[in-house]
């Protein structure tokens, strides 16, 4: 086998050719997203895909397992090149006719597209999901084989490392992230510029790169998408950040609850080693570098960057107090540089087209586009990928396609645990780094939960508090102990067991553990509760005063019942009952036993006639 | 250091630079309320008690985590800080089960001030309580109780037993509320790294980590702090004994940060094992033996009869027929008082003590190649040495408080460690070399690594001209001593000597530490000045964090050598046979002296078999145990006339006496010690002596007074001003410039600020002078018949011959029992388990003990320590002595094992 390393940058142009001429022998692609949609069968999928089309005459059909296509909720998508078809919600029965109709005979079959305003919608431009997004990070995702760097090559990737290694200084670099505008894309917001240079100017040889691959907001998985569906990507743009910064060793720290995004990356790892695109002399520049990956053991808090070094150290994940930042002691106390994972897919972007053109895209709250991952009452969800600025709204409802079945919309949780709720007062906020805040959330690493009138912000306050308050490393005072007496009084509240004093507690509580706490975590922590009673007290107010729950969801203040006049008998209600707790003879009215009844919805769930009241 | 200003609270103060804004406060008398930080330890930043507003700077700032910058505005009590503060407060509260009646830290409690500081509302939240699942780590302990219920989860604990002490025996575990600390695995404490030095207790700022023997036995309120200085090994910790006066008791023993040379940290000795003081089986009584058994009796019967059986045996076989023993436990003042009483009441130059039997060979050797045996540089410096070599010192186990500076040396990055030891120590773990050389090879490995130097260029050319004498001469004794020789001899590989040795030499200052494991060999001097050379030819005597350092074993044995309790020189290594010297005393002590220098210990003991020595006066010393060879020390004590032993137990010594005299212990008298690194540090009383036991100086007096020698001094300071003016270097030495951190010596004036390291300039002999050294295996090799060599030590949890160790309740239960240590190897050709009984037989004796089966010694060799009366090491060892020093051979002899 011939040496696959790449001596310098004239090596990789060819390297690029030579991948383009033996692409061209290939009539069509049939792109299988083989990550999010594995769980709704796209392996099965793309095996029966590969059966069928292991026949005579059928060579010039290609079967590729990419990454995510974006839009999870009609899962699983494939994507048909070169017309660029999308199909969802495929399954392995479908496979004989996409090869008869589209491959063979390039027709459309219409009940696989997006239905847009009544119309089959086949490609993205006329799917509004698609046409609403500006899909730069995300450019390739979806479109190449994460497992294979020929494809990431031909895509073009490592052009911008070869370009900054071997053509520019490490300041040019600098300059160029600076003037760009780029700011850090793991919530804060930091200018990454800024940040590279205080690594690069902090005394001493011995420097660290670190991906920050933690990703832990619940619903969130931008970071995900981008390692497992280009994980080359995030390996360019570390290249080029350590060679900005002086760093001959990187760190990916990803999430060992990742396995598919562990193994391409411990994959694209090795192909970058074998290419020459790590390692020593990195294309004839005189930079070595090479990275290595660590899986973290599932604690939110290690995505603070001094708990995550401290993981990485081999020791308890605690974040400790700053200064002194990484970028003067990091990891084992030396300069480091932590950028998360989607910043640093954005910097091939910005050394290959500049960073003016960067800069044109966004305002000033931000610059570049943002990937958010879109979930909860919204009729498309997925990955969504905007310039930054674009309003709530158009990601909502133009691009989301709104609240299903008839709800409205009641607000929207960006930022994750750490964020707040934006109401549908503030739709029109233009969701940038400083918008955002003005509203009390942060923008976070982008997970935007949408919810609608069924859901109880009282509860989403008490939830997100749990979740923060497990997930408190019990290092400062406030985080351990007032996130426990927060969420405590948010379970009194929705216990029905609330008192007119606990609001005046929970706010001033609330406002004491963001000023007290050690790391972001805590620091951020009440943001759900602060904007929740900003924008929401009323509903705070019927829990505590009236002793009820308008969005009927908090459990100790609902009864379920069924209107007599409304039941048809049909027993489903009895049936999906877990606790029989409802009695009725066939086509009779049921009832149900108030003493039984564990509340937990099942019946309303099933009743075809809305028979079932939550009062 | 550069200091800098800044502003905190509208006052300009000055700190230096590097501190942070905390220290800058709370060194400028600004006390701001803070629970996790300590200054031994890094910055925690949890408590979030000691935010500050610092001008220009977002939110609130943990002081203790922020460097204090020049021109920095600090505001440390505004109404925002001011509610945080209460706010973080009552949530601690919240969780910490306020129960101050019943709890021993009451009254030293941080959250207990801060709460009543900032006046909290106690109530303003509900109780949380954590659910513990696991069972508390520390319930079998003796010494440390843990309760998560009172933890306020400031790491304190955690933190100095990874950063300071370096034991990773606690740690935390589970999240957020549920957060606790305890052990990995949850073992039992026992069962983990755990040394018990308690220092987890030390620093716990509320009451959640205990000292269990104090619970219950007095409160803060009611406790008197008394600094003192420990009395067991050489390092001089200073300690507070918490004296409940009412009672007469001792309640526990604390230690603050922030005092040389422990900065706070003790081991599980000083922390736990001073209950020996109270012990109900305290000497309170003189005793004099008839016909074969003790009783009671009168100081003045006693006393009557010590006086006419010393006065007519002196009469009887003149002068040189009595000795005596003064001890390294005893003060400096006693050890004064005796040499003077043995000098010019007895009329001998017939005084030693133990440090015969530990450092003789480093007061011989380190005189003759410097001029002054004694540690050449201080305690504090070891942590700021490039590069450490240890060869023959357990450290971590016997002189505990300087392992752990060494440990924290090497873990902070800083220090390079280079070991060599026989046993694979503790401190082997963090060796970047380690070397376990054969018992008593040390010359050849030490000439091995001054071969490499030599051959590769490395030594320093221009401290061997300017500074040293006679370099030919080991330049040629080193010759032959090439690392694949010496490697043969000593057992280990040649690439690991050639590696200790570039790195020793290249480095801007190496310290070598020594103790016993060089000494007690017959060739002790020896390799004593074989390290003496390798220090010279590589320039690091004479400069800050290097030298050559041996660790002195006893509390006061640097003191007792420095006040003449030996036999060939008076206070301050003045030569008895220097007609000068005897002048000079003569005056000043108005006695007729004699000027022939005396007998060691062991030369007493075969004075005494052979019957030319008739009586000796001990004191505070146990050779029943601590010699070697001690059949024969029994038959040489039971030879003579008439001993007197005066001591605070019977002990095993003690029994064979004629007349018993109890003394006062460490805790119950003034004085001075005088450390390792030659800090004369002083001793304070703390509780009255236990019924009629008195100070060793005063008994010595009465004995003196009685035989017509008058010799009366008010008290201790008074003696302490006697030495200064009759020892040089104690010149500028009194009590009233002690109440700080002591003084280490030479000291010549008043003025003199004390030495932190010797040979600055000038050895004190004028130049250093290098000795050709010869390797000589050890005196007795295994044979056929006693195929095992027995090395000997001591252990972290004992001391010496365990009279105080062996009666302290905690120190028991950690180590109830000797053993010996053999490798698994040597146990699997025994046939014997942990634990199982073996016969250890020597050609002088033989010992039942138990076998602890472990790699720490390599095939072939085993390892007894000598504390345990049961199955004494010293049963078994050879007298086998150093030519010059006089020290036995302990490290080396050969025996048989039997299952």
């Amino acid at each position: 086998m011939r040496d696959k390393k790449l001596k310098n940058y004239e090596d990789l142009k060819s390297l690029h050719k030579e991948i383009d001429e033996e692409k061209s022998k290939v009539k069509s692609r049939v792109l299988v997203c083989m990550t999010g949609c594995r769980a709704k069968g796209a392996e099965e999928l793309a095996r029966t895909f590969r059966e069928k089309l292991d026949v005579p005459g059928m060579e010039e059909i290609e079967v590729v397992d990419v990454g995510c296509h974006g839009q999870c909720s009609r899962a699983p998508l494939i994507m048909i090149e070169p017309e660029e078809l999308l199909y969802g919600d495929v399954k392995p029965k479908d496979v004989d006719e996409i090869i008869e109709e589209t491959l063979i005979n390039g027709r459309v079959i219409p009940r696989l597209c997006a239905e847009v305003e009544g119309r089959a919608a086949a490609k993205a431009p006329d799917i509004p999901f698609y046409s609403g997004q500006e899909r730069d990070v995300l450019k390739n995702c979806g479109r190449i084989d994460p497992q294979k760097i020929e494809d990431a090559v031909a895509a073009g990737s490592y052009d911008a490392a070869a370009k900054a290694l071997t053509t520019l200084s490490p300041e040019d670099v600098i300059t160029i992230v600076k003037d760009s505008g780029l700011r850090g894309r793991g919530g804060a917001g930091f200018p990454t510029g800024l940040k590279w240079g205080f690594a690069q100017q902090a005394a001493g040889n011995e420097k660290y790169l670190i991906c920050n691959a933690d990703e832990g907001d619940p619903g969130a998985f931008m970071d995900r998408a981008l390692l497992e569906g280009t994980p080359h990507q995030v390996i360019e743009g570390m290249l080029i950040a350590a060679y900005a910064i002086g760093a001959n060793n990187g760190f990916i720290y990803v999430r060992a609850e990742y396995p598919i995004a562990v193994e391409h990356v411990t994959m694209a790892l090795e192909q970058a080693r074998e290419y020459g695109l790590l390692g020593n002399n990195i294309l004839n520049s005189g930079f070595d570098f090479d990275i290595q990956l660590r899986k973290g053991a599932g604690a939110f808090v290690c995505g603070e960057e001094t708990a995550l070094i401290a993981s990485l150290e081999g020791k308890r994940g605690m974040p400790r107090p700053r200064p002194p930042f990484p970028a003067n002691a990091g990891f084992r106390g030396k300069p480091t540089n932590i950028n998360n994972v989607e910043t640093l897919a954005n910097i091939p972007l910005i050394i290959e087209e500049g960073s003016e053109a960067f800069h044109a895209k966004g305002n000033e709250g931000g610059r570049g586009t943002k990937i958010f991952a879109l979930a909860g009452k919204v009729k498309e969800t997925g990955l969504v990928e905007v310039p930054m600025g674009t309003t709530l709204r158009q990601i909502v409802f133009d691009v989301g396609g709104g609240v299903p079945d008839g709800h409205t919309f009641k607000a929207a949780q960006i930022g994750g645990p750490s964020g707040g709720c934006v109401p549908a007062q503030h739709l029109d906020l233009p969701l940038d780094y400083e918008s955002v805040k003005e509203v009390g959330a942060i923008m976070g690493s982008g997970g935007l939960v949408v919810m609608d009138d069924r859901t109880c912000m009282v509860d989403v306050a008490r939830f997100f508090l749990e979740f923060t308050q497990k997930e408190s490393c019990g290092k400062c005072v406030p985080c351990r102990v007032g996130t426990r007496q927060l969420a405590d009084i948010l379970n009194k509240i929705c216990d029905g067991k609330g008192e007119p004093k606990d609001l005046k507690k929970l706010e001033s509580l609330a406002k004491e553990v963001k000023a007290g706490s050690l790391c972001g975590l805590g620091q951020t922590a009440p943001n759900p509760v602060l904007t929740t009673l900003e924008f929401f007290r009323d509903e705070y107010e019927a829990h505590i005063n009236e002793k009820r729950c308008p969005a009927g969801v908090c459990k100790e203040l609902i009864s379920f019942s069924i209107t007599v006049d409304d039941c048809i008998g049909c027993g489903l209600c009895k049936k999906a009952c877990p606790v029989d707790a409802i009695t009725g003879d066939s086509k009779q009215p049921h009832f149900i036993d108030p003493d039984a009844c564990i509340k937990c919805g099942a019946c309303h769930e099933v009743c075809p006639t809305n028979a079932v009241v939550i009062s | 250091m550069k200091n800098i200003e800044l502003t905190i609270d509208g006052k300009i103060v000055s700190v230096e630079q590097g501190k942070s804004v905390l220290d800058a406060a709370l060194e400028n008398g600004v006390d701001i309320p803070h629970i996790c930080y300590d200054p031994r330890l890094t910055p925690t930043g949890s408590c979030r008690l000691c935010l500050v507003e610092i001008e220009g700077q977002r939110g609130l700032q943990t002081s203790c985590s922020r460097i204090a910058e020049e021109g920095m505005v600090v505001s440390t009590e505004t109404k925002e800080i001011a509610k945080s503060r209460k706010s973080t407060l009552e949530l601690m509260i919240s969780e910490h089960r306020m129960v101050c009646a019943t709890c021993d830290a009451d009254g030293d409690c941080l959250l207990q001030d801060y709460a009543y500081r900032y006046h909290v509302n106690e109530d303003r939240f509900p109780k949380i309580k954590p659910k513990v699942k696991v069972p508390n780590f520390t319930n079998y302990h003796k010494a440390i109780q843990y309760d998560p219920t009172k933890c306020v989860r400031c790491m304190r604990c955690v933190k100095i037993c990874e950063e300071v002490q370096g034991a990773n025996a606690i740690t935390l575990r589970e999240r957020a509320g549920q957060v606790l600390v305890t052990t990995a695995f949850n073992t039992d404490l026992r069962d983990s790294s755990c040394e018990s030095c308690g220092q987890c207790v030390g620093v716990c700022p509320v009451g959640a980590m205990t000292n269990k023997p104090a619970v219950k036995l007095g409160k803060v309120k009611d406790l008197e702090k008394v600094l003192t200085t420990c009395v067991y090994c050489g390092v001089g910790c200073q300690l507070e004994l918490n004296v409940d006066r009412k009672n007469n008791r001792l309640v526990k023993v604390t230690s603050t940060p922030g005092i040389i040379p422990n900065d706070g940290n003790t081991c599980v000795k000083g922390r736990f094992g001073m209950d020996f003081i109270g012990s109900p089986e305290r000497l309170t009584h003189p005793l004099i033996k008839e016909n074969g058994e003790f009783r009671k009796a009168s100081w003045d019967e006693a006393l009557s009869l010590v006086v006419s059986k010393l006065s007519s045996l002196k009469a009887e076989f003149g002068p040189d027929a009595l000795a005596s023993f003064s001890s390294a436990k005893t003060t400096n003042e006693d050890n004064y008082v005796m040499q003077r009483f043995t000098r010019a009441v007895l009329g001998t130059n017939n005084i030693d003590h133990c440090a015969r039997l530990c450092h003789a060979s480093t007061v011989t050797g380190l005189a003759k190649s410097f001029g002054s045996g004694a540690m050449t540089n201080s305690i504090a410096e070891i942590r700021k040495a490039p590069v450490i070599f240890v060869i023959g010192s357990n450290t971590t186990e016997n002189h505990p408080v300087i392992g752990i500076t060494i440990r924290q040396a090497v873990r902070s990055g800083d220090t390079q460690l280079i070991l060599a030891d026989p046993r694979k120590i503790s401190l082997s773990g963090d060796a970047g070399i380690y070397m376990q050389h054969k018992p008593g090879t040390d010359v050849a490995l030490v000439n091995a690594m001054m071969n490499v130097i030599i051959s590769e260029g490395l030594e320093d050319k221009e401290f061997i001209e300017t500074r040293t004498e006679d370099y030919d001469l080991v330049r040629k004794a080193v010759e032959r001593f090439t690392p694949e020789m010496a490697a043969g001899i000593c057992g280990v590989s040649a690439k690991s000597i050639r590696e200790s040795a570039r790195i020793y030499a290249k480095a801007s200052a190496a310290s070598i530490i020594y103790s016993m494991g060089i000494t007690q060999h017959a060739t002790g001097t020896d390799n004593v000045l074989s390290l003496a050379n390798l220090a010279m030819l590589t320039g690091n005597v004479g400069k800050e964090n290097a030298g050559v350092n041996p660790l002195r074993g006893q509390n006061n044995v640097q003191g007792a050598c420095d006040m003449g309790a030996l036999p060939d020189v008076y206070p301050g290594y003045q030569k008895v046979d220097l007609p000068e010297a005897q002048a000079k005393f003569q005056k000043a002590w108005n006695a007729e002296l004699s000027i022939k220098p005396g007998l060691t210990v062991v030369e007493i003991m075969h004075a005494a078999e052979a019957k030319e020595i008739r009586g000796i006066y001990i004191v505070g010393e146990n050779p029943m145990l601590s010699d070697p060879d001690l059949n024969h020390v029994r038959q040489a004590l039971t030879a003579l006339d008439f001993l007197v032993v005066q001591d605070i137990f019977l002990t095993e010594t003690a029994e064979l006496a004629d007349v018993v005299l109890p003394a006062t212990s460490f805790a119950e008298k003034d004085g001075t010690f005088t450390n390792t690194e030659r800090r004369v540090q002083r001793v304070r009383k703390a509780l009255d002596p236990p019924g009629e036991a008195r100070e060793d100086w005063r008994v010595i007096c009465d004995v003196a007074n009685r035989m017509g020698y008058e010799m009366d001094f008010e008290d201790a300071s008074a003696i302490q001003d006697e030495i200064a003016s009759l020892a040089p270097i104690y010149g500028g030495i009194t009590y009233d410039r002690l109440t700080g951190v002591g003084l280490q010596w030479p000291c010549h004036d008043k003025n003199h600020p004390g030495t932190k390291f010797l040979h600055s300039k000038k050895f004190s002999r004028g130049k250093g002078k290098f000795y050709q050294v010869d390797y000589i295996p050890p005196q007795e090799l295994p044979d056929e018949e006693y195929p095992f060599i027995l090395t000997t030590g001591r252990m972290l949890e004992h001391w010496h011959t365990g009279t105080m160790t062996r009666r302290s309740k905690v120190l028991d239960y950690l180590e109830p029992e000797g053993f010996i240590e053999l490798n698994p190897e040597d146990a699997v050709k025994l046939g014997v388990s942990e634990g199982g009984v073996l016969k250890v037989k020597s050609r002088r004796g033989e010992i039942d003990v138990p076998a602890r089966i472990t790699e720490k010694v390599f095939p072939g060799c085993v390892f007894l320590t000598f504390h345990f009366k049961e199955n004494p090491a010293n049963a078994l060892t050879i007298a086998a002595l150093d030519p010059i020093a006089k020290i036995p051979e302990f490290k080396a002899c050969a025996v048989s094992i039997h299952a």
